[in-house]
């Protein structure tokens, strides 16, 4: 075993010490938690295609309405020049 | 018919997240503890730190993918972790508890998760030879820590001093006295049957470890202090 491998071993060794015990509602407070913050993501994505629909809604309303391809073509001549 | 089918994957989601959590919490905490820097019997900020990676693992748990949870929550304390790594900054006891967050963080993930230097790096945000040098250092102040139990605290820092006072070899070169492993006498039984073990290599790799340079200077030191009565 080389040198640094075997002071890796060594503090691995340190670090394996006794582990703590795990509080048993842990697991619960986590999935709650962990609930809430998908619940709260599931709120904002709906927000967020509610906010697009209504966007869609609001631009097809407005252009039945105004009619922006409707406009007259533009005139390929100046118009005269007078009072010169 | 949509409900139904939710409240099916919720069911079944607090199962898996349960049987994970009863699998892997043990180690998790173990981690969280050696981060936080704090006694195996009070973790209440290793438990803070590990309920917040544990919820957002399991607020991802159906887009896992495949992806190994455990993977996704180590991933997740370490990033926790190194976000709120100021907080940590005096830790209360606990193995880890003369290195910085940055060497624990590295430690940890390096030699307790076994991850990947390159893995670690990318995690870290780290070049490679900075984790590299990290590690280095952190297994130095840990070994010079247990070789010398009592002092707590501050680095050692004249280590170097302390060497060029007492090593007949006069400092300049820290290996090429004594072997090192000379030094670990009278230190604890585990150090001693390593490094009797070891012993052959150690005389070999005296070069190698003068030019480790400033990493090894705390190895060198003990072998110094040990070795002059």
């Amino acid at each position: 075993m080389s040198f640094p491998d075997r002071k890796e071993t060594e503090v691995r060794r340190m670090l394996e010490g006794p582990h703590p015990a795990l509080p048993p509602d842990l697991a619960g407070r986590a999935a709650e938690r962990g609930r809430r913050m998908l619940h709260r993501h599931q709120v904002v994505r709906t927000i967020g295609w509610l906010l697009l629909l209504a966007a869609v809604v609001a631009f097809g309303v407005w252009a039945a309405i105004v009619e922006p391809w409707a406009a007259p073509p533009p005139t390929d001549t100046t118009p005269p020049l007078e009072g010169w | 018919m949509v409900r139904e089918r939710r409240a099916a994957r919720d069911g079944r989601r607090a199962r898996e997240f349960e049987a994970f959590v009863a699998g892997a919490g043990g180690r998790l905490l173990h981690a969280a503890t050696l981060l936080t820097g704090e006694p195996t019997g009070d973790t209440e900020a290793a438990e803070r730190l590990l309920t917040a990676a544990l919820a957002r693992t399991y607020a991802r748990w159906d887009r896992l993918r495949g992806e190994d949870p455990y993977d996704h929550t180590r991933r997740t304390l370490a990033a926790l972790f190194a976000h709120r790594g100021h907080r940590y900054r005096r830790p209360r006891g606990g193995t880890l508890a003369r290195l910085t967050p940055q060497e624990r963080l590295v430690l940890v993930l390096r030699l307790y998760e076994g991850v990947a230097e390159e893995q670690t790096a990318a995690a870290l945000g780290l070049p490679v030879e900075r984790v590299r040098a990290i590690c280095t250092r952190a297994v130095t102040a840990m070994r010079s820590a247990a070789a010398r139990p009592g002092t707590t605290g501050t680095r050692p820092s004249a280590g170097t001093a302390r060497s060029a006072g007492t090593s007949p070899s006069g400092g300049t070169s820290l290996s090429g006295g004594t072997p090192p492993s000379t030094g670990t006498t009278g230190t604890t039984d585990r150090r001693a049957a390593t490094g009797a073990t070891g012993a052959g290599t150690d005389a070999g790799a005296g070069a190698a470890e003068a030019g480790a340079g400033r990493a090894d200077a705390g190895a060198g030191a003990e072998a110094g202090a040990g070795a002059a009565p």
